[in-house]
């Protein structure tokens, strides 16, 4: 056995963990749920300046209709992801534990729009420009669906002065628990394919990787089977760490690049999007399909079915919930995302947005932070910090509210991969306090 | 709805298993080999020292916290413990008890509290009372009942092969014939020869290094490189001139190198940050110590070694950070 | 013997000589000129390092008054009047007399108006928790409750009120430094003038809420329902954004508004009691009146009504 791993699988080399995979929905296919009764589509879904609202109370909507329309550089329009009767347009609180404008439709059958292809043909002819393409996207509405939802286009619109050879489509999902992008790419395999060959025309890369971590063996072996269709899509095993899905620590695995601090990956030649933003991406495109559903996964150690839905956007939690087997007794905590990255939120209401993918719930034996300890500098969050920082020197400048030596010691760097609180044995809240003196770097930046 | 009220917390929302009472209950754990061992060469004089200091360590660590810093007591990290076992391992069995006492008061007051407590103290607090006992009761300190091969204490009482080895050389005997009289390397390996409490048996600290390693209670930086620097100290010097220096398998099996290694030097709290700095760390105390065992006047090095190490622990920590992300040379164009 | 002790004497005493030697060429060699007066303001600045004036300690502050032309901008909060005396005499300058002021906290939303929404489990720090989510309550602009403000606080002028949850400032040490207004996230603690007789009326409410949204949230919340708007005749209150805000340069402590506010947000500090109960009583009185005026009115409409669907009567009386 221990022959038959010629090749050492790549990993990223600067720090790391290796938090319990827990990955209880890997093998539950993606389901749709039934329609909710009704829906609220916050406006403000993605990184940048929220988009107009152009629908009134009281309108008749279809599904793929354009609610919202994108303003300024960094905007994405949202779209109805159901047909039926606008309502209130009012501040709901979202999953950001504050209140923003959001949409809400009462939902009347399931009307879509002619233009929308909603066969499950594969289409493979790519007869578009790169613009055309970027166009499409931009209209779609798609944003990664990593978890930062920056809109697609923006990443797509190469400045003049840089290429990109190698495309990476992100297949990790490094977080704990989460399956969806697993399951797309089991599911949904040649759409992926074809996506990645519309974001390499869009973007001019001549060679695409599509990552996985070496978990999902089956996704790997799927895949590379198709990939020999593909001479241009590499396939690549990545030894399991976290935060190996994060953007720099990817392109670090697989190219051996480092992305300047406050740089961007296309700084040194290369974009980055995770499958589920390609499978979107695909839908848009050759489908016509804008963003308004995306896979979720719905688990935790006591929900009785972990599974994965195919959700429209603006779904509420408790809904998803309710399909997989309902909230069960002991759940203390509920959180929009992974373990170690996902928000906890503070009610059912709260809608599914095109950034969340998974929703754990934890029972309430694990909720608790435990006792906190004295700093006993053993240095592992040090150690296991993926962008050389180094974190218990933050926290005593955050403290001191030491905002220019903060940001002396790159403070801003911080991906907030939540490793340092992972590890540190005396369970202090380091995390807490780099956000906390982050955001006094920012407001003196501001000033 | 089941759910009442909600947590809400900002992430990371897991967290590793290993936490600073469960690392403080490693270590005793993985001191307890060394600790039944000594019950078993000195009998119950070993259990009584330990006991003592463990118990006075506890003792000082509460009343200094609430009565002079005014602050509840942490004692349930089990770090007074840890002070208290460590420093115990370091004295003789024959120790009288209010030198104990002494010893535990200045490890905890000098050593600990008075930099702020857990966390905070430059200096191993176990080595700053072993050294203050060294200084101030040299001739009770160095005073060591005596074990035959069978592990019956003997009523006389005598110095370490060390010491002899010291003496010895300084009268001008060869090395060669002073290591005749000492016990096979077997015998140091096992534990059956003069010495402190917890330095005894080789065996019994290394089962205990194997189980902290196991737990991920420590890396294996500091322990390999110290011995690693101290064997290759010595074995420079032993095959340049035998007749002058004992061989380094001899210097790794006597004294307190190993106890050091494994339990003294791999402190968290005074030890370098990240891995290369441990490694800088543990070929500092190698160094010292061989340098001491070879040329100084004392016999033994490894306490002196570990806090003149414990010392340079900042500047270690300044010159070994970690390198940033992105800060590589770019090779792309 | 004698021979040591005389050569340690001796070789100390050298040494000691030569130590001087070296230290007074050196502070001869290297020092700096300073203004005198410098020290001077340095010994009538309270010397609390605060940084309310807007310097970086008092020894900033004591740099920018000497390189300043006009000293009218530049105010020892904590000193006040006084020292600012000082330092025009010392300096030889015009100063500005200025109102002392006092930190306030406008947020009442105790536990028993605020519903607890959720369990905030993290590091006991407002900007912290308050970058996570609104709070553990539904209001999204009251206070967080985790005692920043107090951490910030140089002078222990502020606790913690475990009844309320809610900051109190205790006015005889508040040296109205700006510490927790800083500090304070979500910027509920403003500084005010002390006011006549240490009276003061604000809105003690943030909430910019609609009506119905806010009075959900919190019930002390100002609802932006303008009663205190109509009642104040001196054009003190604005009325924004579903908020009431009383500007207190033009505020003359009527106490009005604090009485028609039906949601209690409007806070009088140390108005007595009795005046409130004697305008309460006014108004009760007025109120009363002006229901008569309306029954009356609504009466003699009735008779209108009536007058014209029977034949007029009152002509005849009328002449």
């Amino acid at each position: 056995m221990l022959f038959e791993l010629q090749k050492r699988l790549k990993t990223f080399h600067k720090g790391g963990i290796h938090p319990p995979d827990n990955k209880l929905s890997a093998t539950a296919r993606i389901e749709e749920i039934p329609l909710p009764r009704s829906v609220t589509i916050p406006i403000y879904q993605h990184i940048g300046t929220p988009p107009r609202v152009i629908v009134e109370r009281g309108d008749t909507v279809r599904v793929g209709q354009v609610l919202a329309i994108h303003e300024g550089l960094v905007s994405a329009n949202i779209h109805s992801s159901v047909s039926g009767k606008v309502g209130k347009i009012d501040r709901v609180l979202d999953s950001s534990g504050y209140k923003h404008i959001a949409i809400n439709i009462r939902v009347k059958e399931d009307d879509w729009l002619e233009e929308i292809d909603r066969s499950e043909d594969l289409i493979d002819d790519i007869p578009y420009s790169s613009k055309e393409i970027i166009q499409k996207v931009m209209e779609a509405g798609v944003v990664g669906q990593g978890g930062a939802a920056f809109p697609s286009h923006v990443k797509l619109s190469i400045p003049e002065n840089r290429t990109v050879d190698t495309l990476i489509i992100n297949g990790v999902e490094c977080e704990p628990y989460l399956t969806a992008d697993h399951r797309i790419m089991l599911e949904r395999p040649y759409e992926i394919f074809v996506g990645t060959q519309i974001l390499m025309k869009a973007t001019g890369a001549t060679k695409a990787i599509i990552a996985i971590e070496n978990n999902k063996q089956d996704a790997i072996q799927l895949l590379s089977s198709i990939a020999d269709d593909y001479p241009n899509i590499d396939i690549e095993a990545l030894q399991v760490q976290y935060p190996q899905g994060g953007e720099r620590q990817l392109i670090e695995a697989l190219l051996d690049r480092e992305v300047p601090s406050g740089g961007l990956p296309i700084d040194v030649g290369t974009i980055v999007h995770n499958v589920g933003t390609t499978y979107s991406v695909y839908q848009a495109v050759q489908k016509n399909q804008p963003l308004i559903q995306r896979v979720v996964t719905v688990t935790g150690p006591s929900v009785s079915k972990p599974s994965n839905f195919m959700v429209r956007i603006g779904t509420s939690v408790a809904d998803l919930i309710a399909a997989a087997g309902g909230v069960p007794e002991d759940t203390g905590k509920i959180i929009n995302g992974g373990p170690m990255m996902g928000k906890a939120i503070q009610d059912l209401k709260v809608p599914i947005t095109k950034a969340t993918s998974g929703i754990l719930l934890i029972p309430e034996k694990e909720t608790w932070r435990s006792e906190e300890y004295n700093c006993v500098r053993c240095g592992k969050c040090i150690e296991v910090c993926p962008m050389g920082l180094e974190p218990m020197q933050l926290v005593l400048l955050a403290k001191g509210k030491a905002a220019d030596k903060a940001e002396a010691e790159h403070i801003l760097d911080c991906m907030e991969c939540g490793s340092c609180s992972f590890v540190c044995p005396s369970n202090r809240p380091i995390l807490d306090y780099i956000r906390y003196g982050k955001g006094q770097v920012k407001k003196e930046q501001i000033k | 709805m089941s759910v009442s009220l909600l947590t809400v917390s900002p992430s990371p929302h897991v967290h590793e298993e290993l936490t600073i009472p469960q690392v403080m209950r490693g270590v005793i754990y993985a001191m307890l080999p060394a600790l039944m061992f000594s019950i078993y060469v000195f009998g119950w004089d070993a259990l009584y020292v330990n006991l003592i200091a463990i118990l006075s360590c506890l003792l000082f660590e509460r009343l200094i916290s609430e009565h002079l810093l005014g602050r509840p007591a942490t004692l349930m990290d089990g770090s007074a413990i840890i002070t208290g076992m460590l420093l115990a391992f370091n004295l003789p069995a024959s120790l009288p008890w209010y030198i104990v006492i002494i010893g535990s008061a200045v490890a905890i007051g000098i050593g600990k509290m008075s930099f702020g407590g857990l966390g905070n103290n430059p200096f191993n607090p176990a080595l700053v009372g072993r050294v203050f006992l060294l200084i101030s009761f040299p001739v009770e300190m160095t005073t060591w009942p005596l074990t035959d091969a069978f592990g019956q204490v003997d009523a006389t009482s005598g110095a370490t092969i060390l010491g002899i080895l010291k003496d010895g050389l300084r009268t001008g005997e060869s090395a060669t014939v002073l290591l005749e009289q000492a016990p096979a390397y077997l015998d140091l390996f096992l534990g059956l020869h003069a010495g402190s409490l917890g330095e005894m048996s080789g065996l019994a600290l290394v089962l205990g290094l194997a189980y902290m390693l196991y737990r991920k209670i420590i890396t294996w930086h500091v322990p390999l490189s110290m011995i690693v620097s101290i064997f290759v100290l010595t074995g420079i010097f032993w095959l340049a001139d035998p007749q002058r220096f004992a061989d380094p398998i001899f210097h790794l099996l006597t004294g307190g190198v190993l106890l050091g290694a494994i339990f003294m030097a791999t402190d968290y709290v005074t030890s370098p940050f990240t891995q290369r700095g441990m490694v800088i760390f543990g070929v500092g105390i190698g160094v010292i110590t061989s340098l001491i065992r070879l040329f100084g006047s004392y016999p033994e090095g490894v306490s002196f070694a570990i806090l003149i190490m414990n010392a340079f622990v900042p500047l270690i920590n300044k010159y070994t950070k970690p390198k940033l992300y992105g800060a590589k040379a770019q090779n792309h164009e | 013997m004698s021979d040591v002790v005389i050569y340690t004497l001796l070789v100390l005493v050298t040494l000691g000589i030569i130590a001087a030697v070296i230290l007074f060429w050196v502070s001869r060699r290297f020092s700096v000129e300073e203004d005198p007066r410098r020290e001077q303001l340095m010994d009538a600045l309270p010397n609390t390092n605060c940084g309310g004036c807007g310097f970086p300690g008092c020894g900033g502050f004591a740099n920018a008054l000497l390189q300043a032309d006009d000293l009218k901008p530049y105010h020892c909060p904590v000193g006040g009047n006084e020292v600012m005396k000082e330092v025009s005499k010392i300096l030889g300058k015009e100063v500005e007399e200025k109102d002392p002021f006092v930190a306030i906290v406008r947020c009442t939303g105790s536990f028993e108006s605020r519903k607890q929404t959720n369990v905030y489990d993290g590091a006991a720090n407002c900007t912290i928790a308050s970058e996570l989510y609104s709070g553990d309550h539904g209001c999204a602009y009251g206070c967080v409750g985790l005692g920043e403000c107090v951490d910030a606080c140089d002078f222990d002028a502020m606790y913690m009120d475990k009844q309320t949850g809610l900051p109190v400032i205790i006015e005889d040490k508040c040296t109205a430094c700006n510490a927790c207004v800083t500090a304070c996230p979500k910027d509920i603690i403003e500084l005010w003038p002390v006011g006549r007789k240490h009276q003061r009326i604000y809105v003690a409410c943030k909430n910019e809420e609609k009506s119905g949204v806010a009075r959900q949230e919190c019930a002390v919340a100002c609802t932006g329902c303008a009663k205190c708007f109509d009642e104040c005749t001196y054009d003190a209150i604005v009325v924004e954004n579903n908020l009431a805000t009383i500007d207190f340069e033009k505020c003359t402590l009527c106490a009005k508004c604090v009485i028609v506010c039906d949601s209690r947000s409007i806070e009088a500090d140390n108005v007595p009691e009795k005046s409130l109960t004697k305008l309460m009583d006014i108004r009760a009185k007025k109120l009363e009146r002006e229901k008569a005026k309306r029954l009356e009115e609504k009466n003699s409409n009735n008779e209108q009504i009536k007058s014209v669907s029977e034949p007029p009567k009152i002509s005849r009386d009328a002449i």
